[in-house]
C-alpha cells in the first residue's frame, strides 16, 4: 500500500487538468483514470468548441494530449477503477479490487482527494434497447455510423450529442429522423442549424420511443405522438437522451443531491448554498469552493456540473480543484 | 492505436477463414475495432495485455472494419467494439461496446472452459 498526499479520481478534463495542477505544484498526484480512461469526450469525434484548436480536435486525441501533459509534470496515472473509498477518517482510504472489498488492505491511502468521476449515459429502458443494443440500438452513433450506410436512422434526443450523433449518421444513413420529446430542441443554436438544414434530417417533435423490435437485427419501433402510437420501419436507433453523474462510488461518504450530483461549496444548489454558508470566512469568502462536504475531499466536473457540462468548464473546475487541494493540504500542516 | 503488438494477429479477407480454422480447439478472441473510436482505443491496451497473459491458451487477433468492411458485415458486427469469440470455426460468445478488463476474462474463461 502507498501514500499519497493527492488522490484524483477520474480521467476526463476535470481529471487530468487537476492532475496537471497538482503535478505542477510538486503534490505528486496518483490518478486513478479507471479502465474506461478518458471520459465521454472518447465517443464523440471533433470538439469544436474547446479553445486554443482553431480547426477542432477530436476527442480521443484531445484527451490523449491531456493526460501526456499531466503526465509530462510527474503525474503518476493508473489505468484502474476505484471500487470503494473510505473517507471517515484521515488519511482517506482507496480500494482498485474487483468486487469493491474494504476489508482487504487499500490500494492507497491520501490525504487529499480529488473526485472527477463524470458523468455516463441514460438509457431508455423502453423494451428491446437493451435486446437489441449492437444490433441496431447504439449508444455511439460516431463510432457506428458506418455501419448504417443507406439505412434508415433514428437518433432519440434533443442535446448536443444528439445534434452529433445525428450528423454523424448523415453521412452514411439514407434518413436521419430526430425524435424529441419537446418542440424545440435544447442543443446549442449552431448544431441546431446545421442539423435541421440538413436533407437527411427530419425532426419527430413532442414524440417519445416506446418500443424496438426485430428479430436478429433492429426493424421497426414504436413511436408515440399526443397519445397515438405508430409502428415503423427502422434499422437503427441511436440513443442520446442525456447523462447522469457517476457518483455510485461515493454515494455513502459525500453528500449528493436528490438527482445524484456531488455537493460542493460552490454547486449552484441549495445544497451547494448551504455548505457554501457554512464555510464563509470573517472576510467573507468561501473557503476551498470546490470542497465537498467532507474536509480534504473535492470535487470537479460533470459529477459536479448540474448547469453547464462543456469539457471547458469541466477542465477549469479541475484547476480550481487542485488549487483548493494544495491550499488545503498547506493549511494542515 | 498500435498495429504492431507481437501477440496480436490481424485478420483480413483471405486469412480469415484460414486462422480462424488452423486455431482448431483453441478459442480465438476477435476483437472489430476502427482507428476512430474511441471505446476501441480503451479496450485496445486491455486486448493487447490479453494477448500476452493468454498467451498459447488463447488466440487473440483483431479485425479492422474499415479496411475489412465485409468481415464486419459477414459477422453482423452493427457497434464497435465488438468482442467474438470464436471456437473450431464457430461463433461461440459475443460482446458489444468496452466492458473492461473483467468482461474480456469473464468470457474467455468461460470459452476456455467449454
Amino acid at each position: 500500500m502507498s501514500h499519497v498526499k493527492l488522490s484524483i479520481i477520474g480521467s476526463g478534463p476535470a481529471g487530468y487538468t487537476a492532475a496537471l495542477y497538482a503535478a505542477r505544484a510538486d503534490l505528486a498526484p496518483v490518478l486513478f483514470a479507471g479502465q474506461k480512461s478518458g471520459g465521454q469526450l472518447m465517443w464523440t469525434s471533433d470538439v469544436e468548441n474547446y479553445p486554443g484548436f482553431p480547426e477542432g480536435i477530436t476527442g480521443p486525441d484531445l484527451m490523449s494530449n491531456m493526460r501526456k501533459q499531466a503526465e509530462r509534470f510527474g503525474a503518476q496515472i493508473i489505468d484502474q477503477d476505484v471500487t470503494a473509498v473510505d473517507f471517515a477518517t484521515r488519511p482517506f482510504k482507496l480500494w482498485t479490487a474487483t468486487p469493491a472489498d474494504t476489508t482487504v488492505e487499500p490500494a492507497m491511502t491520501a490525504d487529499a482527494v480529488i473526485l472527477a468521476l463524470g458523468a455516463q449515459s441514460i438509457m431508455l429502458g423502453v423494451p428491446g434497447e437493451r435486446e437489441f443494443l449492437g444490433r441496431g440500438v447504439s449508444t455511439c452513433a460516431v463510432c457506428d455510423a458506418a455501419f448504417f450506410r443507406d439505412k434508415r436512422t433514428y437518433v432519440i434526443g434533443g442535446g448536443d450529442s444528439a445534434m452529433e450523433d445525428t450528423l454523424a449518421l448523415t453521412k452514411f444513413a439514407d434518413s436521419v429522423t430526430i425524435v424529441h420529446r419537446r418542440d424545440q430542441f435544447k442543443a446549442s443554436k449552431i448544431m441546431q442549424a446545421r442539423v435541421l438544414k440538413h436533407e437527411k434530417v427530419t425532426p419527430r417533435w413532442n414524440t417519445a420511443l416506446k418500443e424496438i423490435r426485430g428479430d436478429e437485427v433492429v426493424k421497426e419501433i414504436v413511436l408515440e405522438t399526443a397519445g397515438t402510437t405508430e409502428t415503423v420501419p427502422a434499422d437503427g436507433v441511436f440513443i442520446a437522451i442525456g447523462h447522469t453523474p457517476t457518483s455510485e462510488l461515493v454515494a455513502q461518504s459525500v453528500e449528493l443531491d436528490t438527482h445524484g450530483y456531488i455537493v460542493t461549496r460552490q454547486s449552484v444548489t441549495k445544497n451547494g448554498v448551504a455548505l457554501a454558508s457554512a464555510a464563509l470566512s470573517d472576510t467573507g469568502l468561501v473557503a476551498f469552493p470546490t470542497m465537498t462536504s467532507v474536509d480534504g475531499v473535492f470535487a470537479a466536473g460533470d459529477c459536479v456540473d448540474v448547469r453547464y457540462k462543456q469539457a471547458v468548464t469541466a477542465a477549469g473546475q479541475g484547476c480550481s480543484a487542485a488549487l483548493d487541494a494544495e491550499r488545503w493540504l498547506e493549511s494542515q500542516e | 492505436m498500435s498495429d504492431t503488438n507481437q501477440g496480436v494477429t490481424h485478420l483480413t479477407q483471405d486469412t480469415f477463414s484460414q486462422i480462424l480454422s488452423d486455431a482448431g480447439e483453441l478459442p480465438v478472441m476477435v476483437d472489430f475495432f476502427a482507428e476512430w473510436c474511441g471505446p476501441c482505443k480503451m479496450a485496445a491496451p486491455v486486448i493487447d495485455a490479453l494477448s500476452v497473459e493468454y498467451a498459447g491458451k488463447v488466440m487473440i487477433a483483431k479485425v479492422d472494419v474499415d479496411a475489412e468492411n465485409q468481415l464486419a458485415q459477414q459477422h453482423r458486427v452493427m457497434s464497435i467494439p465488438t468482442v467474438i469469440i470464436f471456437k473450431n470455426g464457430k461463433e461461440i460468445n459475443r460482446m458489444t461496446g468496452f466492458a473492461g478488463k473483467e468482461g474480456y476474462v469473464t468470457m474467455l474463461t468461460k470459452a476456455m472452459s467449454e
